[in-house]
Order: C-alpha cells, then sequence, then structure tokens
C-alpha cells in the first residue's frame, strides 16, 4: 500500500479531503499527498471506511487541484526518529530539520502519540528544584517530575521568566543545572523564538537544548503535531538517556486555538466557546507525558507557557489546564504595571506538589509554615490595601498600617527581583522572615511558636528602636 | 465473526449481526475491546475502551457475549485497576511502564490460592438463595472478605468445599437450581457493572460518617449511605479533601475511583497509603481501599465505564454487610467522557454540548448509594461522594446544577479561601446538608446533646459576620458597635481556630467528634462570656487584645483527640480570664 500513488480524491474543503476507492487504510496512518506542482505535503487519516477516507492535511488544502493530487498512504503513524544527535538541533513541527543541517538518521522511530503510562509505573516527583525566583521557590516550589505552567497575558514577560528558570534551575546542592531543556514553541512570532534562542546562546546551553518550533505564520495542522514530537523527544532523554529534562512549552493558547480549528473543519459539536468536547482530554494526552517512572533515572519537568485570553483564568484553555497540570504560576498585569518582575500574583498562583517537596530534609523545616503565613499574611494585607482606598490610609489603625507596609515591601522585595539574581532558598526563606518580622508575633499564628522565637526579628527590632 | 466498517476516534462500526446492546466485542487484529452502543439491522456501532490508531476496515471483530462486568472475589483490595478492571500492577509487569493497547489480564489473579472457611451453618441439601454467605476468606489483617451466592443463584446446596486453600476458579460447591440445571459455585463471581446489584429493602441512614474534619462533620454532616457532592474550581483543594475523607473516615471500605484526574495524584495515593494506619483499626490503610484509575491521559471511553465500575464493587462489599465509602474525582470528567461519545453519535446537544439524557444519567448512578438491608438480611451502605469540576468555578453550570437537584450534602469550594490558604476551602455560607436531623440525634446520644443548638449559634454567627464585613469593607471596623466588633472578632476565632484545618498538620489532621464538638463549644463560650461584657458597657477594644484569643487559636493543634483532658483544662479556665478583665474594667474604666 506504501508504494500505490492514489489519485482518487474526491472532495476538498478547507483543510480536509475525502478519498474514494481506498479500502483497508489504517486509522490515524500518515499520508504523504503530492500536488499538481509537484510539492509534497503531509496529512493524516482521521475517519477511514470502506469506500471512503477522511485526509486532514497539514500544510492546508489551498490551491489543491483534485485531478492532479496523487496521494500515498504510509501505513504508519507520524513518527520522530530519535538518537543522541537530536541535541543541539532545531526542527519544525514534524520533526524535520529547520537549522540547515542534515535530518536525523536513526532506525529508532517513535510513534509521537506516545502510549499512557500507566500510574502504577509512575513514581511521585518529591525532588525539589530551585529556580533562583523566590515567588516560586518560597510559596509555589517547583519539584522534579511536576508540570507547572505559567498563565499570563499579553504583553506580561511570561519569556522572561520562562528563560530565567531554564537558565537557573537546579537541584538543592548541585553547583550546576544538570538539565537538558527540550523546547517547543506553536504559534509564537519570529521575535519570541529568537529571544529564547539568544538566550539559550548566551547562557551557553545551546548544545543542551533540543527545539521545536512552529511559528504564527506556519501550517495550523502542524501546530497539533509540535508538542508531540518534542515530548517524544523529551520522553527519548529522560527514559532511554536517563537525563533530567525540563520542557518549556509555549503557548497552549495557540495549540488550544488549533485544534478548535481543525474540530470546526471536522464539524464536531462544540462545548464551551467553540472548544470541542475532548479539549481537555487531548491537553492531558500532552500535559500527563511529565513525570517520573519507577527505577528509571531520568525525568520531565514541564512548564507550559499560555496567555489567558483576555487575562481571563475561567476562560476554557487556563481552566482546563489548571485541572490537569499540578498548580499554576500566575503572572499578573497589576504587578507588572508597577514595575515589578517577575510579576507573579501569588494568591491564585499554587503549586500541589509543593507539600511533598519542602521542609526538613528537603529545603528548611520552617518552609511549609512561613508559605502559609506568608499566604495568609499577604491576603490580609490586600484586604487593608483595598480598605485603605476606600476609607483611605490615615484612617487605619496601627495594627493595619503595619499590613499596608507589609504589603507593599513583599511585592518589591519579596516578589519583585532582577532578572539575573538567582537566590537560594535559604536566602528566599530569610527575607520572608524579615518580612513577617514587620508584623507582631501574635498575628503569626501559622508558624509554630518555636519558629517565631528561632526566625522572629520583632524582640530584637523594638529593642533597637 | 464480524468484520470493521468504518473507524471514527473510538466509534467504530462493525458488521455484526445477533449483537445485543451492551455486548462486549473484540475488535481488530490486536484485540481492542469495546462495548456495543447502536445496532442497525446488521451492523453495530461499538464505543472501544482503548485508542483505535491502526485500525483498518475488514479487520475481524466478534461478540463476546457479555456485556462489561466486573469480577468480584478475593484479591480486591490493596490492589489498583483500570477503568475497565484490568489490575494496573499485574498490566505492568506484563507490557512496561507504558499501557499497551490489547493487552489482556484476568482481574484477580488466577494462580493465588485463598483460604477459605465454610459457614458451619451451610448444611449439604438445604436451600440457599442469592446473597447467602458460604463462608470466609480472610483477606487482608483488617477484612474478612464473605463469599456470596451470585445475586440470581437460586436453589438447593448440593455440595459445600472443606476449609481449605482455593484459587479463585476453583470450585467451592454446588447449586440446584430450580430448572434442575446445576451451577457450579467458585470464591467469585461476575456481574454486569451497569445493573444495579439487587437488595431487600432500602433503610433509613442513621449514622453520621465521621472523617474527622470538622467543617464537615460538625456544619454540614453526612450519613452512612447518604450522596454528597463536592464541587470547587481547580486549585480549591478537591483533591486533598478527599484524600483526607478516604484517609480518616470511619467506613471499613474505601473505594477511590481517579476518572479523568491526575496521574501522579492517583501515585501520591498509591505510595502515601500503604505508609497510613487505618486510625479505627491501627492496620495499613490500603488493607480497606481499593483503587480504580483512569486517568487523564487514559481513553475516554473506559473513563465513563470506571464510575460504574467502581460503584459496582462498591455495592458488592456493601452485600457483604460493609459500610463502603466510594469518591469519584471527578464525575464532570465523566460527564464530558458521556458527552464526547453523544457528539460523535451525533446526539443533539443541550446544554454546553451535554446530551438531553446528562441529568438523568446522574441521578441513576447517584441513586446506587443508599443503607440497605441485603438479600442476606444484614446492613450494609454505600456511601457515594462525588468531586465535580465546574468549568470556571462557575456553578450554575449543567454538571454542578444537576447533581446539587440530587445530592443531600453539598460540599462547596471556594477559590477565595483557597487563595488565602483556608483549608479546607469548604465556604460555609454556600454548603448544605440535608442530613443535620438525622445526625443531630447521634450527636446527642454520642457526644453531646448540646450539639444542633452549638452548630446553629456557630453558623449564625459567621452569617452574621458576613454582613458585618462587607460594612466594614465600605466604611471601615471604626464605624461598628462595640458588639459588632466583637461579633467579627469572635467569626474570626471561629475560622482560624475552628474551621480551618491543615492536612498537614499531625496532630490536628484529625478530630475527633469529641474534640470537635470541645472546639466548638470553647470558642462560643469566649464569644459568649465577651459579649456579655461588651452588653455591660467593655469596650471591644479592649477585648480584643486579650491574649486568650491568639492561644485559642493555636488549641486545635497542641492536643490530639485523645488528649481531650489537657484541651479541656484549657477550656475551663476562660471564665477566669473574661473575670480579670470585669475586675479590670470596673476597677478604671466603668467607674471612669
Amino acid at each position: 500500500m506504501k508504494n500505490v500513488e492514489f489519485r482518487t480524491a474526491s472532495s476538498v474543503q478547507g483543510g480536509l479531503i475525502v478519498m474514494g476507492g481506498v479500502t483497508g487504510v489504517a486509522a490515524g496512518s500518515r499520508v504523504q499527498l503530492k500536488d499538481h506542482a509537484g510539492r509534497l505535503r503531509n496529512g493524516l487519516v482521521i475517519r477511514s471506511a470502506d469506500d471512503a477516507v477522511l485526509v486532514e492535511v497539514f500544510e492546508g488544502t489551498d490551491d489543491l487541484d483534485l485531478e492532479r493530487t496523487w496521494v500515498r498512504f504510509l501505513d504508519e503513524p507520524f513518527k520522530l526518529p530519535v538518537s543522541r544527535d537530536i541535541l543541539g538541533r532545531v526542527f519544525n513541527g514534524a520533526g524535520l530539520p529547520r537549522d540547515g543541517r542534515p535530518p536525523i538518521i536513526s532506525a529508532d522511530r517513535r510513534d509521537v502519540n506516545g502510549e499512557p503510562l500507566n500510574p502504577a509505573a509512575r513514581a511521585y516527583p518529591r525532588e525539589f528544584i530551585q529556580t533562583g525566583i523566590s515567588a516560586i521557590d518560597g510559596m509555589n516550589s517547583l519539584t522534579r517530575g511536576q508540570k507547572l505552567p505559567v498563565f499570563s497575558g499579553g504583553g506580561l514577560p511570561h519569556n522572561r521568566v520562562a528563560a530565567q528558570i531554564v537558565r537557573q534551575a537546579k537541584l538543592l546542592g548541585e553547583e550546576s543545572s544538570e538539565f537538558v531543556v527540550v523546547f517547543a514553541a506553536f504559534g509564537a512570532s519570529n521575535a519570541d523564538a529568537r529571544f529564547f534562542q539568544e538566550s539559550f546562546e548566551e547562557s551557553g546551553v545551546l548544545n543542551k537544548v533540543v527545539m521545536f518550533l512552529n511559528l504564527a505564520d506556519e501550517p495550523v495542522i502542524e501546530r497539533l503535531l509540535t508538542p508531540r514530537a518534542a515530548l517524544t523527544a523529551a520522553e527519548y532523554l529522560a527514559f532511554d538517556l536517563d537525563y533530567h529534562v525540563l520542557v518549556v512549552m509555549t503557548d497552549m493558547t495557540a495549540y488550544a486555538e488549533a485544534l478548535r480549528e481543525v474540530a470546526v473543519l471536522r464539524g464536531d459539536v462544540p462545548a464551551r466557546k467553540g472548544y470541542p468536547g475532548y479539549l481537555y482530554s487531548d491537553l492531558a494526552e500532552i500535559y500527563e507525558r511529565a513525570g517520573r517512572i519507577k527505577n528509571r533515572r531520568g525525568s520531565i519537568t514541564m512548564i507550559p507557557v499560555l496567555s489567558m485570553p483576555s487575562d481571563d483564568i475561567t476562560h476554557p484553555i487556563p481552566d482546563l489546564t489548571g485541572y490537569i497540570t499540578e498548580g499554576q504560576i500566575v503572572l499578573g498585569r497589576e504587578l507588572a504595571n508597577q514595575g515589578v518582575y517577575p510579576p507573579v500574583t501569588v494568591l491564585p498562583s499554587l503549586s500541589r506538589l509543593m507539600k511533598d517537596g519542602i521542609g526538613k530534609n528537603f529545603t528548611r523545616e520552617d518552609h511549609p509554615h512561613v508559605a502559609s503565613q506568608l499566604f495568609a499574611s499577604y491576603a490580609k494585607a490586600l484586604e487593608v490595601r483595598g480598605l485603605a482606598a476606600i476609607i483611605g490610609a490615615e484612617e487605619l489603625s496601627d495594627a493595619d498600617r503595619r499590613y499596608l507596609q507589609f504589603a507593599e515591601a513583599f511585592e518589591r522585595r519579596f516578589i519583585g527581583q532582577g532578572e539575573d539574581e538567582d537566590r537560594s532558598v535559604y536566602e528566599t526563606l530569610n527575607l520572608a522572615w524579615d518580612l513577617l518580622s514587620m508584623l507582631p508575633p501574635e498575628a503569626l499564628i501559622r508558624v509554630s511558636e518555636e519558629e517565631l522565637a528561632k526566625y522572629h526579628k520583632w524582640q530584637a527590632m523594638a529593642e533597637a528602636a | 465473526m464480524g468484520k470493521i466498517l468504518e473507524i471514527n476516534g473510538p466509534l467504530v462500526k462493525l458488521e455484526l449481526p445477533e449483537t445485543v446492546l451492551g455486548e462486549q466485542v473484540r475488535v481488530g487484529a490486536i484485540g481492542l475491546v469495546g462495548e456495543v452502543i447502536g445496532r442497525d439491522g446488521d451492523t453495530a456501532l461499538a464505543q472501544l475502551y482503548e485508542d483505535t490508531a491502526g485500525l483498518k476496515p475488514g479487520e475481524v471483530a466478534e461478540g463476546l457475549g457479555w456485556p462489561l462486568s466486573v469480577e468480584l472475589g478475593p484479591g480486591l483490595l490493596n490492589a489498583i485497576f483500570d477503568g475497565v478492571q484490568r489490575p494496573l500492577n499485574a498490566v505492568w509487569e506484563k507490557s512496561g511502564d507504558r499501557i499497551a493497547r490489547g493487552v489482556a489480564v484476568p482481574s484477580l489473579p488466577r494462580d493465588q490460592r485463598w483460604h477459605f472457611v465454610p459457614d458451619p451453618e451451610r448444611r449439604a441439601g438445604a436451600p440457599v438463595a442469592g446473597g447467602d454467605v458460604l463462608g470466609t476468606v480472610r483477606e487482608t489483617e483488617s477484612i474478612q472478605h464473605r463469599i456470596l451466592v451470585p445475586p440470581l443463584t437460586h436453589g438447593e446446596l448440593l455440595e459445600l468445599a472443606p476449609e481449605g486453600d482455593y484459587t479463585v476458579e476453583e470450585s467451592i460447591g454446588r447449586v440446584k437450581m430450580a430448572d434442575g440445571r446445576i451451577d457450579k459455585l467458585r470464591l467469585f463471581h461476575r456481574w454486569p457493572v451497569r445493573v444495579p446489584r439487587p437488595f431487600r429493602r432500602r433503610d433509613h441512614a442513621v449514622k453520621p460518617l465521621i472523617t474527622g474534619q470538622r467543617i464537615l462533620d460538625t456544619f454540614y454532616p453526612l450519613l452512612k449511605g447518604g450522596k454528597a457532592a463536592i464541587p470547587g474550581p481547580f486549585g480549591a483543594g478537591k483533591t486533598m479533601l478527599q484524600q483526607q475523607i478516604a484517609r480518616w473516615c470511619n467506613a471499613e471500605i474505601v473505594i477511590y475511583v481517579g476518572c479523568g484526574e491526575r496521574g501522579n495524584e492517583l501515585t501520591d495515593v498509591l505510595e502515601f497509603m500503604p505508609e497510613l494506619v487505618d486510625p479505627h483499626t491501627g492496620r495499613p490503610l490500603m488493607e480497606r481501599t481499593l483503587l480504580v484509575a483512569n486517568t487523564s491521559n487514559m481513553p475516554v471511553v473506559a473513563r465513563e465505564a470506571s464510575v460504574y465500575v467502581g460503584i459496582t464493587l462498591a455495592e458488592y462489599f456493601r452485600d457483604q454487610g460493609y459500610d463502603v465509602v466510594m469518591v469519584a474525582d471527578s464525575t464532570s470528567r465523566w460527564a464530558e467522557a458521556l458527552r464526547e461519545v453523544a457528539g460523535r453519535l451525533g446526539q443533539m446537544p443541550v446544554e454546553e454540548g451535554y446530551p438531553a439524557y446528562l441529568g438523568s444519567r446522574l441521578a441513576a448512578f447517584y441513586e446506587r448509594a443508599g443503607r440497605v438491608e441485603t438479600l442476606s438480611g444484614g446492613h450494609g451502605s454505600v456511601t457515594l461522594i462525588g468531586a465535580v469540576s465546574p468549568p470556571g468555578g462557575d456553578f450554575s453550570e449543567p454538571v454542578t446544577s444537576h447533581t446539587k437537584e440530587i445530592i443531600q450534602t453539598f460540599w462547596a469550594l471556594s477559590k477565595e479561601l483557597a487563595d488565602a490558604r483556608h483549608y479546607p476551602a469548604v465556604d460555609w455560607l454556600e454548603s448544605f446538608s440535608g442530613y443535620v436531623p438525622s445526625a443531630a440525634k447521634w450527636w446527642a446520644e454520642n457526644v453531646d446533646p448540646g450539639w444542633e443548638a452549638a452548630r446553629g449559634e456557630a453558623l449564625d454567627l459567621l452569617a452574621a459576620s458576613e454582613e458585618l464585613q462587607r460594612i466594614v469593607n465600605l466604611v471601615g471596623v471604626e464605624a461598628l458597635s462595640s458588639e459588632q466588633r466583637w461579633t467579627l472578632e469572635a467569626a474570626g476565632l471561629l475560622k482560624e481556630g475552628l474551621l480551618q484545618q491543615a492536612a498537614t498538620d499531625e496532630i490536628d489532621s484529625f478530630a475527633s467528634p469529641e474534640k470537635q464538638y470541645a472546639l466548638l463549644a470553647a470558642l462560643l463560650e469566649i464569644y459568649r462570656q465577651g459579649m456579655k461584657l461588651v452588653k455591660l458597657g467593655a469596650p471591644a477594644r479592649r477585648l480584643i487584645q486579650m491574649p486568650l484569643l491568639a492561644q485559642a487559636r493555636r488549641w486545635k493543634s497542641q492536643h490530639k483527640s485523645e488528649e481531650l483532658a489537657l484541651l479541656k483544662e484549657k477550656i475551663a479556665r476562660i471564665p477566669a480570664d473574661f473575670a480579670q478583665i470585669a475586675l479590670d474594667y470596673e476597677q478604671s474604666g466603668h467607674t471612669a
């Protein structure tokens, strides 16, 4: 079948063609089309019946002449050739080189769709990854094997934050990062792609990065393949070659929009905002490829970046993502406008796996309580700030005014930090105590009395005053 | 033998005459299993439990002759199954880290021998009926597995095997049915998951399910045999709360169905549970636990099946006379699986793409909960707790709103509380429980007759403070009267000293009903004592500075449930603290 060319396309409609008179074609198999000008296009069988086959064409069906289109059914799913040589290379969404160097030749070719990991085979992520960013390490810690997305919006510095994490991420006690990075951009602008490339170059890690790029002006359907190809490479690096892989993907919103575009073409029943009902399952297929496996050394830690349409966290894309990933880092416009970098809005941010990767034996014994206290005190401080906006700061009680100062200091000194500032988790925790010491000990009920005695500086400050 | 005509996602059109709706089919060269969901003449439509990539029209298809069924017998506990009851540990050994398609492994181990002790009352020649207990197998240290006559088997017991070790497939007896047929009895039997298991009659649920979580037990109780829902946006702590319930509740069997949820979360349960000790028996928690896992990246159709597999397993243990809790996380993913298949079938969508039968399917599912008199005359219950994941946290969406009409206990999780790290983030204003009158009886008999009144007083206080908070947000706290300020302060005390309960706090993770009541009564006592002084004219400002208030916030995590006496000592000193203030106040302020 592989070597037979069919010229039986009977109809065409926005990205899809129907082939008649072809029998026995496997669902999900790959297709190659040659158009009248001899150009090759890729496709995928999405519906297969005895008398007709429905094919999705990645590069689109523009100016396709049905009578002069030759179609070959390759009888296999999309596969990515993998070898150690993929490190340092740049590919397109379908896994073909776009750096001008020769294609990867390998007998080991993997189905990009992967197979679901058996939950019984998973190992639970427990190793704390220090990103050097206080808002993350202190309050929303990342662990090895976790998937922690960055929720952002247009114009916010999510790319800079992602790049800073890539540069600084390391396990505690390690001198330098032993990560390799798989970077996938879909629907990204040329400028964004160049930003990352340059950032990797500057920090000298380019030979430890594999890039998969599908830019904004490239075929939409190929976008559906890009994260899958990238994760296939990541799985190979992690579970065959024992690397710790950090996967950065941007922008998941562009991916979901591509999925919607194709779903509409197929005539799928829309669920919310026109997105197909299977958006959740589809996103899960991607996100759930992060993790660790028992008896394997490597791991996949995933940081997907997504922009929330109109900064709306209840939009289906961030919403469904939040239900699958193990938390989220939310960037906020208000902080960004005040010049705070990184503008991490800590209250809606969350790391679900944090509880098992911090504290005694991992970071420091007071870490869980300090994080909880910071959340509670900052939430209270924001309430006071809301009140001050109405009745004026002068009307506030002394206690409330302290909270106001705390909020200000917390945002400037704790959340805010330099783009090249790499804080250790101990620096972060000490800084947290400096700030908590602005509040009286009785207001801090999330930390234990022993911790207060050990770390709280109220007494000392009062004496100094 | 039939063949494949067409493949469309998980749906496959087959040429398969004489199949019946619901029949299991095996399809294609690699043997994917699925279920017939429609028939038109000689063609049948089947949904497959696994990914259909690679299937070709023309490949073989065969009907297996039975509906989707589970195997019920020794070997269930301590296990983890996928959505169609394949044992994931055995699958792991057979097919490696990733689940290969078409892998077939029996649900219950075939080579393991179980020590069967026949019921000495059973005699050959005597009649037996479905649901009768033939004997027992001690499956784990804490759970005695009662071997039941399959529900539809009735007749004369011809023979019952003596005490000894048997595999699940070996015959342990024979029954002569009314029609003369002779049925073999085994340690296990099969039951179709979409058919509720029969029982004699429904009983009233009478006892509360104690979870050790104050906001649940004290404020919004659930009864054994009841139905509850936990709706909440992501990040509100749904999973954590469910794990706390699975960990601490006083049921004998816990069935946790992870339906379309995170893989790492299940791993957490798998790694964490064996280390934990059942507070009621002192044995490892895993011995009473059974997991059904269909994570979000596993095929959608098996996700739809997984909740039925879970509830059937729950009913089976109920029929043995146990109190079973089933936690389904999350029913929204199940409903979405329903929607996805309905969409592919071209059924008319009603709300947000869901089919019109969403409400009736949900209702029928929750109806399988309940406390019953079993076929053999014993009593057992299935308590059903369904998590709901409303898109965007919007409780008016179809799954949440339908569920709300069906269940009796509603534990609404709030994003605002979770953002302030107030856990469990159960909203005390939005939640409700229809079981309060029944629970009140139990609390009055077993803990304290004052429970119902105290609960009401606390809820009134919380509601009043919510009103006051609105005023404060507009004009500031200075605008409140002394009484109002004290109300606000006392409500804050209740929230931090009682409602908040950290799962990670070793001491406070579980609170016995006695500790729950003692704390509630103590905090209310502080409120009343203070209010008395305020009414006499003492300024609330003075009371708010009492060290007692900061101390009382820490009581919950200072004494375990077993150390109630120590807690009570502290409580006994409350009046003295206030008396001191009254004295100070009379000496200085009042006269001036």
